[in-house]
């Protein structure tokens, strides 16, 4: 059977990539892995934004647009976010997230 | 001229309130103020006495005082007749007297003003009674009386028998005046008035009559019998003794006394309508008048006996009034009142003289004081009814006054007799003989001219007064002073030889016993002890009193007492106890329950964050898998 690879492919592989990243995020002891985890699901985003781009609207090209804006701001997001663990580090020495719970009660 | 006659009791007013707040420290000019109120008034009584004289009549004259509505309006009103002006004649010239007397008699006393300023106070209640044409205001001056007479004999407050007495005479002749309200009241409801016209015209008129009238009449009687000390109401009279003896001669002989003569004598149209009421009046009047003479025979305290004597002479007055003899009972308060008066101002002077009341401690006393044995000795033969002293007059008249009725006619010669006798056996034994007490014969002295004086002239009275009554006048006091209508005053000999007699008589015996000593006073008390101790004891009236109404009375209040501590107390005393029981009842309740309400949500508001708080774990991951959970549920019921 010949399946054309169409919209719908795109969008799966990109929810399941999301999910996969969601549940990274939410179950990654290690700090550095939540953060991957937060690239997985700016990836499933871009592959959606780029996906719709190129079947809905072919013509223009606001979604590839969009996807490079979000992988700029990604990086940028990236570096606060590994800054903020660098200094976690060098508080706790260590970076498990399960022990960092100041902002308690 | 008469219309002003409102001064006669208000100058003693005035007297009386500059005394007490401004001049009291100042005791002459105290006793000058309190003297020429009274001078005036005396004054001025006999130039009403004499108008009166000339042109019998009635004159009134009133002042709206009270309204208390449409049909009660009550007067302030002077009213003066024939019996107005006598009366006033006798209390001006008595307070005159005895105030005079008093400067001498008080003379070093340390409340020397006080005492002036209550007879200022007397004689002005006494003058508005005489004045007063309605019975209301009669009655306001009648108590006013009696308060006068209260602060009198308690004047010497520190003893307790003055105390005693001043509270005994108050309360004893209180008991008289309810028996006069309840008078005033019938009459009141009755008639719608208490001014004198108003009333005697309904008694006239017919409107007013029979047992209510009769039943009016006795209760206004019992105030009379209170205030004139009649039995059984005259217990208090003896024991007013203890005030000062000008007091004495004032209120106790002359004037508070025949206040109760007075009230009968001006009610005379009630009395003469209500047959059975005269009657009682009578009745009353010769008991006492024989029991007070009896208890007079034995008595050794001369102002005892002068006190018994008046109680006795009082019922005589009464008696007249009670069997319609007008003229008679008043021509006697008059001449009484003189020989009564005189009798205890010479009295006084007596002991003052000799320190002590007791006649047993004194005896021939004649030539150190010759100016008050002389007078005392006239007003002696003028009370035993001696022709031609005032009492011979009058008296005569009473004994008129009882024909028609035996027994009272010779019950009154029975009193004429005794009179006679007591009043001599104390003359005989204070002025003649020989003295029982030598120390105190020693010191005895004639007295100063301010206490000899009124003596000389209640003395001149005391023989002349009676001549306004002579029989043989053809304008004499019966014309004046009447009930009904003016009359001549009739002249029987041989009532005069009998009562004159019967005074002789008593006059001989106490010669003979007390003079001459043939006969023993000793012997005979000791033939007849039980007579002699219950005539010495009073008929043992106090004791009786004291066994039937005031032991039971105190136990009652006792009674009372202790009700009030136990009961009363207890229930008051209970209720506060309840009270604080019911306190301390919600005091628990509070604290368990409101306030465990309100701790309990504190608590429970803890307890719940104590278990909500581990929702914020701080893990980063938990609140973001929260944000997913949130979205994914939102997701879901679009």
């Amino acid at each position: 059977m010949h399946v054309e690879i169409g919209l719908s492919h795109y969008l799966a592989l990109s929810a399941i990539v999301f999910c996969i990243g969601v549940f990274g995020m939410l179950t990654r002891r290690n700090g550095i892995g939540v953060l991957m985890s937060i690239e997985l699901m700016f990836n499933a985003v871009n592959i959606t934004l780029v996906a719709f781009a190129r079947y809905v609207t072919p013509v223009e090209i606001t979604g590839q647009v969009i996807a490079a804006f979000t992988i700029a701001v990604a990086a940028a997001e990236a570096t606060v976010a590994l800054a903020i663990v660098l200094l976690i580090y060098q508080h706790h020495r260590g970076i498990d997230v399960d022990r960092i719970n100041i902002m308690k009660w | 001229m008469l219309s002003h006659a409102w001064i006669i009791p208000l100058l003693p007013l005035l007297a009386m309130v500059l005394i007490m707040f401004v001049t009291h420290r100042n005791r002459t000019i105290s006793s000058a103020l309190s003297i020429a109120a009274v001078g005036i008034g005396f004054v001025y009584s006999w130039i009403i006495a004499v108008d009166i004289w000339t042109f019998p009549a009635v004159h009134r004259f009133s002042i709206e005082w009270l309204n208390l509505g449409p049909s009660m309006n009550i007067p302030l009103g002077i009213q003066i007749d024939g019996l107005t002006a006598m009366m006033l004649i006798v209390v001006t010239t008595v307070s005159l007297m005895v105030q005079i007397y008093s400067l001498g008699y008080m003379h070093g006393d340390p409340r020397f003003s006080r005492f002036y300023a209550f007879l200022s106070l007397f004689t002005m209640a006494m003058t508005t009674l005489v004045l007063a044409d309605n019975f209301f205001l009669m009655f306001v001056s009648w108590e006013l009386v009696g308060l006068a007479s209260y602060l009198l004999i308690g004047y010497y407050f520190e003893k307790q028998s003055a105390a005693d007495a001043g509270k005994k005479a108050f309360i004893t002749t209180r008991l008289g005046d309810l028996g006069f309200i309840v008078g005033l009241l019938m009459l009141y409801t009755a008639c719608g008035t208490l001014a004198f016209d108003g009333v005697f015209g309904a008694v006239e008129s017919g409107t007013l009559g029979g047992g209510y009238l009769a039943a009016a009449a006795v209760f206004l009687f019992m105030g009379a019998i209170g205030k004139s000390a009649q039995v059984p109401l005259h217990v208090w009279l003896p024991d007013a003794m203890e005030g000062p003896t000008p007091v004495s001669a004032l209120i106790h002989a002359a004037t508070m006394v025949v206040a109760g003569v007075y009230l009968v004598a001006r009610s005379m149209t009630i009395f003469m309508a209500a047959e059975s009421a005269a009657m009682l009046v009578a009745w009353i009047g010769i008991i006492t008048s024989v029991m007070a003479a009896g208890i007079g025979l034995v008595q050794n305290d001369i102002k005892r006996v002068l006190a018994y004597s008046t109680v006795s002479q009082l019922g005589y007055m009464i008696m007249a009034l009670g069997l319609g003899g007008f003229t008679a009972g008043t021509f006697h308060l008059m001449t009484h009142a003189f020989f009564k008066a005189l009798l205890f101002l010479a009295a006084g002077s007596v002991i003052h003289a000799v320190h002590t009341n007791d006649i047993r401690e004194m005896g021939g006393l004649f030539p150190k004081m010759k100016t008050t044995a002389t007078t005392f000795f006239i007003a002696a033969f003028a009370i035993a009814g001696i022709f031609p002293l005032s009492g011979f007059w009058s008296k005569d008249e009473i004994v008129a006054a009882t024909l028609g009725h035996p027994i009272f006619t010779a019950l009154t010669l029975l009193v004429a007799f005794m009179t006679a006798f007591y009043m001599f056996r104390l003359c005989f034994l204070v002025f003649t003989g020989k003295p029982r007490d030598q120390h105190k014969f020693d010191h005895a002295h004639e007295s100063p001219r301010s206490m000899t004086m009124p003596l000389v002239f209640l003395a001149v009275l005391s023989v002349i007064s009676g001549w306004i009554g002579l029989p043989w006048l053809t304008h004499g006091f019966s014309s004046v002073v009447y009930h009904g209508h003016p009359h001549h005053a009739e002249f029987h000999l041989n009532l005069a030889l009998i009562a004159t007699s019967a005074g002789l008589a008593g006059i001989g015996l106490a010669y003979l016993m007390y003079y001459k000593r043939s006969l023993s006073p000793e012997r005979i008390g000791a033939a007849l002890p039980g007579v002699y101790r219950t005539l010495l004891n009073k008929y043992y009236v106090d004791e009786a009193y004291d066994v039937l109404f005031i032991r039971p009375y105190y136990a009652m209040c006792r009674g009372w007492f202790w009700f009030d501590q136990n009961i009363v107390d207890g229930l008051v005393n209970g209720t506060g106890a309840f009270a604080l029981g019911w306190g301390r009842f919600q005091r628990w309740f509070d604290e368990t329950f409101v306030d465990g309400a309100v701790n309990g949500i504190g608590r429970v508001t803890r307890g719940f964050g104590l278990v909500v708080r581990h929702v914020q774990t701080g893990q980063m991951q938990n609140y973001a898998f929260i944000i997913f959970a949130a979205l994914v549920v939102m997701w879901l019921l679009r």
